[in-house]
């Protein structure tokens, strides 16, 4: 197992690897460091003295990939490249444009997203596979046809209509919740509870017709029906039998986005004004501090792979017929 | 004639659909899964509003000058919609409201000063004096425009009735077929009523700056059909080569290509669109003097943001296609041809690509709702289309503090929502009716 592991993180490394280098092109050769200050300090009306400070206060004043002036390694070190993208390996993400340390926002922010991306994925789950049960155990009948119709419908709506609408009932005129904002600790639940409201029925369309498809094809199977003609209940063979063998595919479709949850979401927590890092990334883009964007793909996409890695080890896990090699 | 650059993609499209329908039509196993579509009600029904936006979107994708003299780029729609889009009021007022929305201080014949809520310069200014007046006016012209819209459906048809003699059983013969003509005729009683109606009134209100919202809600429909369509153009090619190529030849070329989607995968999605238009936009601002007019600016935007969520996207059918090619090329036929010394290419060609092209047609139109609903999205956050584009996501995020508003200025949501809603409810429907006659797991049930 350990040994399958450290294959599996071994493999992760080019990945990264490919991930920092495109970053790495996107952000630095297909647009200069000086195309970047101008953007920042306005576009025509700029000395070239005032592009060259902002280059030097950042670090973007060094050569892109090799350093020719300088020696004894710091051809390499004393660039842009080394400086700005190899330190996300280990972490450093350095200084934001604007001047404030990323690594710190990014602690400080994580749990506000955390704190509502958790209950989010968790009620929702919870909603959804309930909602696809009892389709799956009325089908053939008006409620199915009914609940798919209402699914496709809610699929439909946009998920801006969603929080504008959640924001403008429940916050405005039923004044149930205040309408945006956050407090730490426990007194957070009241700024929360709206957003999550809002994110589980967003979800509610696609979750649960995703759901639905998978509890039908094992319904269809064979041992359901044997369960079925040895006299359980249907209730009984759903549960024990189909939600069994359908915790699977759930499970490790949840466990692939559980390191994503660190990311927050972007439009919830910008719409709610929480302080976590979809707001973070929001703002950042808003105003193109490119730094912060840089790394916040380097977050995302190790995220993602650690997410790939959980997801193949709960494989083994609940699967025994799936082997490592 | 002025030709943008999504305006030639967008009939280089309809050229390749059109193309593709009648290389369909020669294929027995593929026009049996149409007919399936052809007689499901809920299919054709959102087939027919489908359309209609379409032709909306075409409409206004033929642009031209507006005058010799001026700069200004407009389109067909445009041009048939000039009532609308020069009926400027000076701020928000309600839909069908004669009156502005905020009060103003007004100076009366006799020269009176009064606090109160002035006459718009266009909406309802028919009228003498609009509470007495208003809904008898708006009963009249609705129903008047609706007996329009029912009068030329009927010639229409009576038209195709007696032009098709030999063919008169099928018009009517199915369900499908009865509830085709039905839309129909709903779509064109309320078009002409709604085309009557505003040129008297502002349909649904308008906004800040004073512009129409059914104008704008209308000229969003491009924005959504040429993200649904053009991205799914630039990603087919990607997705079906490299899925193919990674199935068929295994080895080092799957390696390749798995390594190159995984990483590509890996970077969340927004933010590689976020990186992607920061870059854009700093490329623009360098080279202003290329975009002279800001049509052809917005336009290359939006063609960008079709290339940028093209390469974001193509990555999940690749993966679909990859599993597809590895399952066929065990499958005799291909053996057969391989053993025969058929060259890899044509057996790529003939043998493996038409067996993967329902899971292609599948995934397209199922991507479609999915990309009208992205662009929204990313609109709000400021990555989307550019913000001098009329797009349903520009206009809610123009709206979203509107709500904050007393009294309510809802109609500029409620628009986009309508609008939005009913594309990409009638995608959804679409695809699910071409996916239960497509696959062929779910057509052995039905």
């Amino acid at each position: 197992m350990i040994q399958y592991i450290i294959r599996r993180l071994l493999y992760a490394v080019p990945l990264l690897i490919g991930v920092n280098v495109l970053t790495f092109v996107l952000f630095f050769i297909v647009n200069s460091p000086d195309d970047m200050a101008r953007m920042q300090l306005g576009q025509k009306y700029v000395t070239e003295q005032a592009v060259q400070n902002w280059k030097r206060q950042r670090g973007y004043d060094l050569p892109l990939l090799w350093n020719a002036q300088k020696k004894d390694g710091g051809q390499i070190t004393e660039t842009i490249f080394f400086q700005k993208s190899v330190g996300l390996f280990l972490f450093d993400f350095g200084i934001s444009d604007s001047g404030r340390n990323i690594g710190a926002d990014i602690k400080q922010r994580m749990w506000p997203s955390l704190a509502l991306a958790l209950p989010s994925l968790l009620v929702g789950l919870l909603v959804n596979i309930s909602a696809a049960l009892l389709m799956v155990l009325f089908r053939n009948s008006y409620l199915e046809v009914g609940g798919i119709v209402l699914c496709v419908i809610l699929m439909s709506v946009s998920s801006l209509f969603y929080i504008i609408g959640g924001q403008f009932l429940i916050g405005k005129l039923l004044k149930l919740v205040p309408i945006s904002g956050y407090d730490d600790g426990l007194n957070a639940i009241k700024f929360l509870l709206l957003p999550v409201l809002i994110s589980v029925v967003s979800g509610i369309g696609s979750g649960a017709r995703w759901y639905r498809t998978l509890f039908l094809e094992e319904v269809e199977q064979d041992y359901v029906r044997t369960a079925r003609a040895k006299g359980l209940s249907e209730i009984r063979s759903l549960f024990s039998h189909v939600l069994g063998n359908a915790m699977i595919p759930i499970l490790t479709g949840v466990v692939v986005i559980l390191p994503l949850l660190f990311m927050g979401s972007l439009i919830l927590e910008s719409f709610f004004s929480i302080p976590g890092l979809g707001s973070y990334t929001i703002d950042a883009i808003n105003r193109q501090d490119f730094a912060i964007v840089r790394a916040m793909v380097f977050l995302g996409s190790v995220l993602y792979i650690l997410g790939l890695l959980l997801t193949d080890i709960s494989y083994t896990l609940v699967d025994p017929r799936v082997r490592l090699s | 004639m002025i030709i943008l650059w999504t305006d030639a993609l967008i009939y280089l499209l309809v050229v390749m659909v059109a193309m593709l329908g009648l290389y369909m039509r020669g294929q027995e196993h593929l026009r049996r899964p149409w007919r399936k579509v052809t007689s499901s009600v809920i299919g054709m029904l959102s087939l027919v509003v489908l359309l209609f936006f379409v032709s909306i979107g075409l409409l206004d994708s033929l642009h031209f000058k507006a005058s010799s003299s001026s700069n200004e780029i407009i389109s067909v729609l445009d041009y048939w919609a000039t009532p609308l889009r020069e009926h400027q009021e000076k701020t928000y007022s309600a839909p069908f409201s004669a009156y502005l929305y905020n009060k103003e201080l007004m100076i009366t014949e006799s020269g009176r000063q009064s606090w109160g809520y002035p006459r718009l310069v266009y909406g309802g200014r028919h009228l003498q004096d609009p509470c007495s007046e208003k809904v008898q006016d708006i009963a009249v012209r609705l129903s008047l425009g609706l007996l329009k819209g029912a009068g030329l459906f009927m010639v229409f048809f009576v038209l195709l009735w007696s032009l098709r003699r030999d063919r008169q059983q099928r018009l009517l013969a199915s369900t499908a077929a009865r509830a085709v003509w039905l839309m129909v005729f709903v779509i064109s009683c309320t078009t002409y009523a709604l085309i009557d109606l505003s040129g008297y009134y502002h349909v649904l209100g308008t906004d800040k700056v004073g512009e129409d919202v059914f104008y704008q809600t209308v000229k969003s429909i491009r924005t959504g059909l040429v993200i649904g369509t053009l991205t799914t153009m630039i990603m087919l090619p990607l997705a079906i080569l490299f899925g193919i190529l990674a199935g068929f030849f295994r080895g080092w070329v799957d390696d390749v290509i798995q390594y190159v989607y995984t990483t590509l995968n890996s970077i969340p999605s927004v933010l590689l669109i976020a990186a992607s238009i920061l870059m854009v936009q700093v490329y623009m601002a360098n080279n202003e003097q290329a975009y002279t007019s800001v049509v052809v600016r917005a336009d290359m935007r939006l063609l960008f943001l079709c290339l940028i969520l093209g390469v974001t996207s193509w990555t999940g059918l690749c993966r679909l296609l990859r599993g597809e090619t590895l399952k066929l090329r065990e499958k005799e036929y291909v053996q057969a041809a391989q053993a025969l010394g058929v060259r890899q290419g044509m057996i790529l060609f003939r043998h493996i690509l038409p067996n993967v092209m329902h899971i292609v047609l599948i995934s397209v139109v199922l991507d479609f709702s999915s990309l009208v609903l992205a662009e929204a999205v990313l609109s709000y956050i400021n990555i989307g289309v550019d913000p001098t584009t009329y797009s349903w996501g520009n206009m809610i995020n123009g709206a979203r503090l509107e709500m904050a508003r007393e009294p309510v200025v809802w109609w500029s949501l409620a628009a986009s929502f309508l609008f939005m809603f009913t594309l990409v409810l009638a995608a959804n429907l679409f695809a699910d009716t071409v996916r239960n006659a497509f696959d062929p797991r779910r057509a052995e049930h039905a």
